[in-house]
């Protein structure tokens, strides 16, 4: 089997597509299962006026909010920003573009995007802003808009578990927006904190099939922060 | 005396969770509920970040960074509990799977309408999924205070914030009693302690029917 999509650092990874101006989905919810290697690798490159597709911006210094310091980001698809200060300031400034979609709609989006559907219906945001200039159709006596499928240049991903023919597993709740988004772009670059030999995962309960992975590396130095510790009173 | 924020999630997992029901629970004061279920009661609660069987919260030192509510608080697992992407997280609130949800709001209006995501000029948070569970969950209750800090009312005629969903409220819970919205009214359903109907109709400037 060709293992010619395995490289060795997120730079090596992304160095001959990364471009100024691309559409670009990262993958995560909060801080949780981010591509911390890969977003690290995209503020050294130095690129510009990325649009970039995440549930969320990352907190000020850690995750995507590092690209936003850096002034990399010219418009965010987002569900919720409300973590980040300096997200709020760029915006208020006019410094920094924001499309809001619920998250449902963003992840139906993306899914669809990944599944050669251009558009499809949906109830969520009739007779909001979000339904402002978008067609709206009665189906079986209820109003439902059309929003449109969602493909991306790039998609950077965070996988638990990667087989050396890409095939990958997620952690937990880690896994969040990273396998739809695996699915709609033209270079899905996925990092893994362990890359495996082809037959130690159990094929039955592969998430991402390696078909959509084009590019795989091992990541290095999970900080893996935690946005908000919440604990119980007691112990084991 | 008005209810405290206890009495409040008490009444709510009092009147509303069922045994058997699949339920999502908004940020904020709902997160408080499970606290106030009978251990008679087995409910499933499901975060829509990618997990159906949220635990509590875990004891310290036993916080997993993969492992995190839509509040992105760390939580635990239960025997039952499954994960899976977003996608397919939506797929389960969008196709009408989930009974119930509970969530905080800044407005709703006297036919339902709900608005608890944003204030121009003054916030921009996002939906995150709030759009998504109030238009498609089978039942949709509010827990929120009866008005805001600068004394205003939150249940009002008309939304003036920027909207969350039309018509998709069936029930509010407040400090000062309890509302249901049927067929595009809003009846009071449940009066607080030593509350009158005068203080809230002062509180409020939605129509409220008593029956």
């Amino acid at each position: 089997m060709s293992m010619t999509k395995i490289y060795k650092t997120a730079e090596d990874a992304i160095k001959d597509v990364i471009k100024d101006d691309m559409l670009i989905h990262a993958g995560g919810f909060g801080l949780c299962g981010i591509p911390e290697n890969l977003i690290s690798a995209i503020a050294k490159s130095g690129v510009k006026n990325l649009t970039i597709i995440s549930n969320n911006c990352g907190v000020d210094d850690f995750g995507l909010g590092i690209l936003l310091k850096n002034g990399q980001i010219k418009k965010m698809i987002s569900s919720y920003v409300g973590e980040n200060k300096l997200f709020e300031q760029k915006y208020l400034d006019g410094s920094l573009e924001l499309e809001l979609n619920p998250q449902g709609t963003l992840a139906e989006r993306i899914r669809a995007g990944g599944a050669g559907i251009p558009a499809f219906y949906t109830r969520t945001g009739v007779g909001t802003v979000v339904a402002e200039g978008k067609e709206v159709r009665e189906f079986d006596g209820k109003n439902y808009v059309m929003e449109r499928g969602l493909f991306a240049d790039i998609a950077i991903i965070k996988g638990y578990k990667a087989d050396k023919f890409g095939n990958v597993i997620y952690n937990k709740t880690a896994r969040n927006f990273n396998p739809v988004m695996a699915t709609a772009a033209k270079v899905t670059i996925c990092e893994v904190e362990e890359i495996v030999e082809i037959g130690k995962l159990d094929s039955d309960n592969i998430h991402t099939s390696g078909i959509f992975i084009h590019r795989l590396l091992q990541g290095m130095n999970y900080e893996k922060r935690i946005e908000k510790v919440t604990t119980r009173d007691g112990s084991n | 005396m008005a209810w405290t924020s206890d009495e409040m999630c008490k009444i709510a997992a009092e009147m509303e969770i069922k045994d058997g029901l699949f339920v999502n629970l908004g940020i904020g004061m709902p997160t408080n509920i499970p606290n106030y279920i009978p251990k008679d009661i087995n409910v499933c609660f499901q975060s829509e970040n990618g997990m159906l069987g949220m635990g509590p919260f875990p004891y310290k030192g036993d916080e997993d960074a993969d492992l995190i509510n839509a509040g992105k608080q760390t939580i635990t697992a239960l025997p039952e509990s499954s994960y899976f992407d977003s996608a397919a997280s939506f797929a389960m609130i969008r196709g009408g799977h989930i009974d119930l949800t509970i969530l905080g709001a800044l407005e709703v209006s006297t036919t339902g309408d709900l608005a608890n995501w944003a204030v121009p000029g003054k916030m921009i948070k996002g939906m995150g999924g709030a759009m998504d569970l109030v238009s498609n969950i089978k039942r949709v209750v509010i827990l929120m205070a009866h008005n805001s800090k600068d004394g205003s009312p939150k249940l009002v005629d008309k939304c003036s914030l920027p909207l969350t969903g039309v018509g998709v409220v069936d029930r509010v819970i407040t400090e000062l009693g309890v509302f249901d919205v049927i067929d595009n009214k809003m009846y009071l359903a449940k009066v607080a302690t030593d509350v009158t109907v005068e203080e809230i109709r002062q509180k409020t400037s939605a129509k409220i029917e008593v029956r």
